[in-house]
């Protein structure tokens, strides 16, 4: 890549890391406050893990293209292509995060929850203070899993205009052009390796030694 | 005087209706240490668990000084009962005085208060609070963690104690100090102990009275001096097989 490629398109892939980061973000924010409830009940409600799993599984399977354009003709979400883009990633991200919450909290020791029943722990007491303390590295793992498995598939939503940098993919593409390819790429890539570094160091921090 | 624990007509059976007690009757004296003895499946830790309501028996009434548990306040009840596992439970990401202090941060006691009583109980089972508060369970070694256990249980100073196979984990020798330390503790605190084992020796050990459970029927209930000597057929069956096979699976529980 040439100085005067990167002086014409540097501020343009800024903008454009920006949205990504925004998307993604967004996407993360909303998935974690579903997902995590979610399994921490299906820990309570264990008949129902396999067929909820199952059906979080199933959305993770739709081919992202498609998901886009599904959602596309929907009212209100297809007005913005953001929240297209939004609500598709926050659905390929719950898998990965519920699957942790709740074998994070269901893989803890059977002793360690019978003496936090035994002692008179509350049931909030048993979760803020021991289950969710001791499924942390789990949860995050996941949360790590969804956040760069996400950051690929937005460079799709593109597609349907919801910015973002496969928006220098999908021009590259179409203009044969593999600097402005690399241009999103690139960037993508390392937002992915960040993303994965940052989140492994935050679950390594909340490893607990003898779990 | 109301017994310290009673159990009236108390049986357990499993979601499918396989019996695992049948009409235990008991009850035992405030103060007084009685050994739930029999082998395994024998309905020893069902029979303790139905004390601070882990398990909820299907007919009969536990009564804890005269007023039966199922009307109590859960939380409280449990709060109010000392409770000992063989594989001591404690939390991982807690140090050891954050374990002993887990019963009064739970009822919302202060910090400098939960130190100095997680301190004086470390100090009790014979854990140097200087080397020891700062740790996690998994720095320390069986003996310690069950010691650790022994504090945690001890902290809201509870009237009862439930131990199910407290020692059972240990070494030997680590096991032999363990109920020396255990009945030294017990003797100064005087505390009502229910304790689940199928060690005869300990039993004997720390036992004011043995009861001998058997297919989750109560076979035997005599003084530890009596257990010894008794002629009756359950009770002498049950030293010989220990006996003759007690050192063997002693050494297959170490692990």
């Amino acid at each position: 890549m040439t100085a005067s490629f990167l002086s014409q398109y540097g501020g343009e892939i800024g903008t454009l890391t920006l949205e990504h980061l925004w998307l993604t973000g967004a996407a993360m924010l909303f998935a974690t406050a579903v997902a995590v409830p979610a399994g921490i009940w299906l820990t309570r409600a264990p008949h129902w893990a396999k067929p909820v799993i199952g059906a979080a599984n199933v959305l993770q399977t739709i081919p992202s293209l498609a998901m886009f354009g599904f959602l596309l003709p929907l009212p209100w979400l297809g007005e913005r292509a953001a929240r297209i883009a939004i609500l598709a990633l926050t659905a390929y991200a719950l898998l990965p995060i519920l699957r942790n919450t709740y074998a994070g909290i269901r893989g803890i020791d059977p002793s360690v929850l019978e003496v936090a029943e035994a002692l008179g722990l509350t049931g909030s007491q048993r979760l803020f203070k021991v289950e969710l303390p001791l499924a942390a590295s789990f949860i995050l793992a996941g949360l790590r899993t969804a956040t760069v498995t996400c950051i690929g598939i937005a460079t799709i939503a593109a597609a349907v205009g919801a910015g973002g940098l496969g928006e220098l993919i999908f021009r590259g593409v179409a203009s044969v052009d593999n600097r402005l390819v690399l241009a999103g790429a690139v960037p993508a890539a390392v937002l992915a390796l960040g993303a994965d570094a940052l989140l492994g160091l935050l679950e390594h921090r909340f490893k607990v030694p003898g779990r | 005087m109301s017994a310290a624990i009673e159990f009236r007509g108390v049986a357990v059976a499993t979601a499918q209706g396989r019996p695992l007690l049948e009409a235990v009757s008991l009850a035992l004296e405030e103060g007084s240490t009685t050994v739930l003895l029999g082998r395994s499946g024998a309905g020893k830790t069902t029979l303790l668990r139905t004390v601070n309501r882990l398990i909820m028996p299907t007919s009969g009434h536990i009564l804890i000084h005269g007023k039966c548990v199922a009307r109590q306040d859960l939380i409280a009840l449990r709060r109010g009962i000392g409770y000992v596992i063989q594989e001591t439970g404690l939390f991982p990401h807690f140090t050891i005085e954050r374990n002993v202090g887990l019963v009064l941060e739970a009822q919302g006691r202060n910090s400098a208060e939960r130190n100095r009583r997680s301190r004086e109980l470390l100090d009790a089972v014979g854990l140097d609070p200087e080397t020891f508060a700062r740790r996690y369970p998994h720095q320390l070694s069986g003996g310690q963690r069950q010691r650790a256990g022994l504090a945690r249980a001890l902290a809201a100073d509870p009237k009862i104690l439930l131990m199910d196979e407290p020692f059972g984990a240990l070494d030997p020798l680590t096991r032999r100090e363990m109920q020396e330390m255990m009945l030294a503790l017990l003797t100064r605190l005087r505390k009502t102990v229910l304790l689940v084992t199928h060690d005869l020796d300990e039993a004997l050990y720390l036992g004011n009275r043995i009861v001998l459970l058997e297919k989750g029927r109560v076979v035997a209930d005599l003084s530890a001096g009596e257990f010894l000597v008794s002629n009756q057929p359950e009770v002498e069956a049950y030293a010989h097989a220990f006996r003759h096979s007690g050192q063997k699976a002693n050494g297959a529980r170490a692990h």
